[in-house]
């Protein structure tokens, strides 16, 4: 029986590339060596030049040659669709259409199985486009992300546009960010260096573990003193919510890859705030057998503080994933 | 993001025209120049006009408002671009604090960031 995979977004590197400490191949390198063989990149963030002007030649051959080396997989390129490009006015329909085409050919350059398309695009503009996908042999994903989930009337509208258009070449990216069941430690470590009350910081804690209503957060912090950084504490509720992994089930036809995202990897091979236990059992209930690629995103709030070590928490994401899909021994990585 | 990292340190320099710094875009990948809405510089307290602000890549130098238009280059991920302030006299040798913000136009997100880095740099003499 088929099974789940294990790939990383470059995306999780951000930090280490962003300052040129680490390259293509280190990042490659890495990933082959946790036995994450699935690659996925942002195309803007990989590569120079897209869209705005072309990317060279002898970057393409060597990320295909790096693919090689390492016996890697090219999964996805996420394309961004900037319809904001001109100052006064949205990019129009026909554009936006020219446009996710071109990222589907970049993709096809890069031998991707699929581009990710941001949730704030139409579903009009990626049914459009889906026909061109289909003749490059690759799918349009759309990143069903927080503060949004599958149960959202603007995901609901997104499905029901997929289903009409009977094109096998559109489908969904859940980020698994949705299923946040607890407040990351990170992020509350975060706001008290930003100087956020101990009270206030418990409340907003508690009150997510609670599923209160982030509305009567947001006023019950405003009784409580809070201003700035408390607001904004208070704000993440918004955004944020313990979805139900179960709610994919309905939608596993169209479900062809998934953001591992996390803020903290444990030492013990933990994601605190997101339950990867529930979630790998679903997938398989479901009978999941795409990847699942790494999307670390706690970098940014800690950065302020320390260093962010990307590659040990990638390595410990991949550990805690090996054992949940129960890979053979010879699979999993020496922890 | 990125915050802390927009400033390249040991980059300032200066001449009878004005002073210059490398900066980053704090993002976590590159952006289109025409969505660089506003790039703003100060240097020891004082502002320096947006009209007096150059932006600097692979050889190529635009004003902000000319950056509003520009469709085929972009700031790259991570990409050092050369940040050219206009001031007749330059700065004098010794630190100087230097304030950098960058507000970008990001088509998903629903508010505009403006992301700022202040480091205090040396002109060797």
């Amino acid at each position: 029986m088929a099974s789940i995979k294990r790939g990383v977004s470059l995306y999780s590197f951000q930090n280490e590339t962003f300052q040129g400490k680490m390259t293509l191949e280190d990042c490659i390198r890495t990933c082959a060596g946790f036995g994450a063989r699935g690659i996925e990149i942002v195309g803007e963030q990989t590569f120079w030049g897209h869209p705005e002007y072309a990317v060279a030649d002898a970057d393409i051959d060597n990320w295909h040659a790096l693919i090689k080396k390492y016996a890697c997989v090219p999964v996805s390129h996420d394309f961004m669709l900037d319809y904001k490009r001109y100052k006064d006015r949205e990019m129009p329909f026909d554009e936006q259409v020219a446009s996710v085409k071109k990222d589907i050919d970049f993709g096809a350059r890069l031998g991707m199985k699929y581009i990710r398309a941001l949730v704030a695009l139409s579903p009009e503009v990626l049914v459009a486009a889906a026909p061109y996908a289909e003749e490059k042999g690759l799918k349009i994903l759309i990143e069903i992300h927080a503060p949004l989930h599958f149960d959202h009337p603007w995901i609901l509208r997104h499905a029901e546009a997929y289903e009409k258009s009977g094109s096998k070449a559109l489908g969904f990216l859940p980020d698994m960010g949705m299923f946040l069941f607890k407040f990351p430690l990170i992020w509350a470590e975060k706001f008290a260096r930003l100087g956020v009350p101990a009270p206030i910081i418990d409340y907003v804690v508690k009150a997510y573990e609670d599923r209160t209503l982030s509305e009567y957060v947001v006023l019950n912090v405003q009784n409580m003193g809070g201003t700035g950084p408390a607001l904004a504490m208070a704000e993440t509720l918004r955004h944020n919510a313990a979805y139900e992994p179960r709610r994919m089930l309905p939608y596993m036809d169209r479900i062809h890859n998934i953001h591992g995202k996390f803020y903290e990897m444990t030492d013990d091979y933990v994601e605190p705030s997101i339950p990867y236990d529930q979630i790998v059992a679903v997938l398989k209930q479901g009978g999941y057998d795409g990847y699942i690629c790494s999307e670390y995103e706690g970098n940014r709030w800690i950065e302020d503080a320390e260093e962010p070590d990307s590659v040990e928490q990638v390595r410990r994401q991949h550990v805690m994933l090996s054992r949940l899909i129960g890979e053979p021994a010879e699979l999993a990585l020496a922890a | 993001m990125m915050d802390n990292k927009m400033i390249i340190e040991d980059s300032l320099e200066s001449n009878d025209k004005g002073f210059a710094f490398y900066g980053r875009l704090p993002y976590y990948r590159g952006l289109g120049l025409s969505m660089v809405e506003d790039i703003a510089v100060s240097v020891d307290g004082a502002a320096i006009p947006r009209e007096d602000v150059r932006f600097s890549v692979r050889g190529k130098t635009y004003k902000l408002d000319e950056m509003e238009s520009v469709y085929d280059d972009r700031w790259n991920f991570g990409e050092k671009a050369k940040i050219i302030a206009m001031k007749p006299g330059g700065l004098a040798p010794g630190k100087h604090k230097i304030d950098f913000a960058v507000r970008m136009r990001i088509s998903y997100l629903p508010f505009v960031p403006t992301t700022k880095d202040s480091k205090e740099l040396a002109l060797a003499a």
